[in-house]
């Protein structure tokens, strides 16, 4: 269960938000710059929120009022970053097993639902990728790598920042796949940042909607005007052929208003 | 004329060991801060590139010498004194190659990706493992470069080693001293010996570096590399 309000203050806005979510993918969908990154740096603990407070089952991982915050390496928190960050000097194997403390028993798995480095890397089908470096992998190999890294460490939180804009469609699909079998095998929350429609429509559970750093209620939330990427011109393109529309898309955040309830403990 | 060599040799490899240490860490601690007086501080460290050897030997004679500040305290505790032995040479080619060392380091650091030592950190990894396993190894060839530069630095270092360690053979004289004597006494064929020798040594070094930084960069970046090749069963 993940408890978090946080305060940050960035140059030209201010980042402020409640989370509450217990488990499923947590969307955090908005444009570029809206502070959805920053959420997550807070939540890691790579960035110190300017006031707030995050509770994961329980553990107190930042309290501005009791002074605590306590360091990344001690959160136990999973993060996939945008350009994956795999150790360009490190194998794939060493890459992925960076999190476990050297040792005999370092790929038994520890916690009975959860898979071991084995399963993992067979599920993930990078076993036979274990001796390559990073630079030889595809944009979706060093995705489910990175992936894999992040889980064998057995975290109570999984972030994922915008993990699949560096792959292609067909790629993208697959893993959006993999990524929801993932989170229903190991039971814990993923929050995942993107402003890809398609991929909040395949994975959401729950959808958090930012704007400049807050969240905002569905009916404020409009496409930000003359974005032109892709990713907004799908919305448009599919607009016009009236198929799972941008109707369907605001149909489909009516759908995701009743769990956003829950999201947002205002 | 193996005299000046072996010291020369033995000079700049303990001097640029201290800089290994002392400008490695100073980069590290400077390369993700930014704090106000950081462009002063950073100016300091790379004066002894620009200034006249002069300059920095007349500075090291204060420093060092009998009423120095460092001086005194050293003859007073220790009954050691600096000035016109082969320390006071150390300390001359230390302070020469300190800022290439630091400005090689500097850029190293700052050339590793952050999200890098991020993703260690979300891994578990204490600061100390996050800078062995993470920062060092992909900082390693901007190190290497540049203790190869200090090196190159510290074996030519002239004018302030004359200042203060002076030019005594078999005690002081280094390699460019010796030339420099050898050809004010007339003796064109030490001269001639000495200045291949230490060209032979810098162009080695030198050489040697840039072989070594291409093959390094084309492991990573295009991962060739036999073991990558190898089928698993």
């Amino acid at each position: 269960m993940l408890n978090a309000s946080i305060r940050k203050h960035l140059p030209g806005f201010t980042v402020d938000i409640n989370l509450s979510f217990d488990n499923g993918i947590l969307v955090l969908f908005g444009p570029s710059g809206s502070g959805k990154s920053t959420i997550l740096n807070c939540l890691a603990g790579l960035q110190k929120p300017s006031a707030g407070r995050i509770l994961l089952n329980n553990r107190v991982f930042f309290c501005k009022h009791q002074g605590i915050n306590v360091p990344a390496r001690q959160r136990r928190i999973g993060y996939v970053f945008q350009d994956y960050a795999l150790f360009p000097h490190l194998t794939v194997k060493d890459n992925v097993l960076f999190g476990l403390a050297p040792g005999p028993d370092r790929c038994k798995k520890r916690r009975g639902h959860r898979m071991s480095v084995r399963e993992t890397l067979e599920m993930l089908k990078i076993m036979p990728l274990q001796d390559r470096y990073p630079a030889q992998l595809s944009g979706g190999e060093k995705q489910r790598v990175a992936l894999a890294r992040a889980l064998m460490m057995e975290p109570d939180l999984l972030l994922l920042d915008e993990p699949l804009s560096a792959t292609d469609a067909q790629i993208r699909r697959e893993l959006q796949i993999e990524l929801k079998k993932m989170q229903r095998t190991w039971e814990i929350p993923f929050i995942l940042v993107t402003h890809s429609h398609k991929e909040m429509d395949a994975l959401a559970d729950e959808v958090v909607f930012l704007k400049d750093g807050q969240a905002v209620d569905t009916s404020d939330w409009t496409l930000p005007a003359g974005e032109t990427t892709d990713r907004w011109a799908w919305g448009s393109s599919s607009a016009l052929r009236g198929e799972d529309s941008l109707v369907g898309g605001t149909a489909h955040m009516v759908r995701n208003t009743a769990s956003m309830a829950n999201a947002l403990v205002k | 004329m193996s005299g000046p060599i072996l010291l020369s040799l033995k000079v700049a490899l303990i001097a640029v060991g201290i800089d290994a240490v002392l400008a490695t860490l100073l980069a590290r601690l400077l390369a993700r801060r930014e704090f106000p007086g950081k462009n002063l501080i950073e100016s300091f460290i790379i004066l002894p590139m620009v200034l006249p050897p002069t300059v920095l030997g007349f500075g090291l004679l204060i420093l060092l010498g009998k009423r120095g500040l460092l001086g005194r305290f050293l003859l007073d505790n220790f009954d050691l004194q600096i000035v016109f032995t082969w320390w006071a040479a150390i300390f001359a080619a230390a302070v020469v190659s300190f800022p290439l060392m630091y400005q090689s380091a500097n850029a190293a650091f700052a050339s590793v990706d952050v999200a890098l030592e991020q993703a260690a950190r979300t891994l578990g990894s204490s600061e100390s493992r996050v800078f062995l396993r993470i920062t060092l190894p992909l900082a390693y060839p901007g190190l290497i470069a540049g203790l190869v530069l200090a090196f190159a630095r510290a074996l030519g270092e002239f004018g302030a080693t004359l200042m203060v360690a002076g030019n005594i053979p078999g005690k002081t004289q280094t390699i460019p001293l010796a030339i420099y004597f050898a050809v004010e006494t007339g003796d064109n064929t030490l001269a001639w010996n000495l200045v291949l020798v230490i060209t032979g040594l810098s162009i080695t070094a030198l050489f040697w570096l840039n072989l070594w930084a291409r093959k390094k960069t084309r492991v990573w970046q295009k991962g060739d590399i036999p073991r990558a090749e190898r089928i698993h069963s």
